[in-house]
């Protein structure tokens, strides 16, 4: 008789995919909101990149949806803790967006429709790390997920990826934005666990 | 769609920590449209990294807090005053 119990594989060696220092899985989407869901005609939507010459670059939707888009799938981590893996998007990269406007500017200061913002380097939106998205897993993005269009900057906390995202203002300084004003990190690496000033 | 947003009773928790008095019994004026009300009456929604307290009238932000593992962080701009019954 043998002595190994069947169907004992022992202890698994992973507990699943590797996620960022305190986080944890999530299948669904969860919606965090600081406010009323803001409703924008598609007429008078715009996108404006303002240089730190006060140069405007503007993008109506049409001229949005005219430019070449992307499909990354992505992992996004939230400073609330819940992590979601292998997410699909379809934007428009930053590179594309950015081509054509000349800055010496080292920072983005992103504002929204509905009054939130958000600053990071402008380094972070470039090189295939950024993106306004407008469709999530094929569909046009629903409205508490910030569509019609929110940025993506998946490898820094969810709360640098702006829901309705209106503009970028390119800055020689780095300009706290809603949440970094009120305690939270201004650069948010959840790798480096950097949720709060001073992580 | 009706927003997320509970009143302003669900700051009571939160701000106990803070103030040795109810601040929700307090009247708060918005510095965007000058609305004075209760701070329980204020619009707060809470699901997002802190908690976001909006005026009922125009919406803007009169109150946000932010809970650390070692601080609090209160942003009282959007109030012009608190009045505060003693």
């Amino acid at each position: 008789m043998g002595i190994v119990t069947p169907g004992f594989r022992g202890r698994p060696r992973s507990s699943g995919p590797e996620l960022p220092p305190g986080q944890y899985l999530t299948e669904d989407f969860p919606v965090l909101s600081a406010g009323p869901t803001p409703r924008v005609p598609m007429d008078r939507w715009e996108f404006v990149i303002t240089t730190e010459t006060s140069r405007e670059h503007r993008w109506t939707w049409d001229d949005l949806m005219a430019l070449p888009s992307e499909t990354p799938t992505v992992d996004i981590h939230c400073v609330t803790k819940w992590s979601k893996l292998g997410t699909t998007w379809q934007g428009v990269s930053l590179d594309t967006l950015m081509s054509d406007v000349d800055t010496a500017a080292d920072y983005a200061f992103v504002h929204s429709y509905g009054g939130y913002t958000t600053n990071l380097p402008l380094a972070d939106l470039l090189d295939g790390q950024a993106w306004v998205a407008f469709k999530f897993d094929g569909e046009d993005l629903h409205p508490e997920h910030g569509g019609p269009a929110r940025l993506l900057v998946p490898h820094l906390y969810f709360w640098k990826s702006a829901k309705w995202v209106r503009g970028i203002q390119l800055r020689f300084d780095d300009e706290p934005g809603f949440w970094e004003t009120a305690g939270y990190h201004d650069y948010g690496d959840p790798w480096r666990e950097q949720r709060y000033q001073g992580d | 769609m009706t927003d997320p947003h509970l009143d302003g009773n669900a700051l009571a928790g939160p701000l106990r920590e803070i103030f040795a008095v109810d601040v929700t019994a307090a009247t708060s004026r918005c510095a965007a449209c000058g609305l004075s009300g209760a701070v329980a009456a204020l619009h707060v929604y809470p699901n997002a990294p802190g908690m976001v307290a909006r005026c009922p009238g125009c919406e803007e932000v009169v109150l946000r807090m932010v809970r650390t593992p070692d601080a609090a962080w209160l942003d009282l701009r959007g109030a012009v005053s608190l009045r505060i019954p003693m």
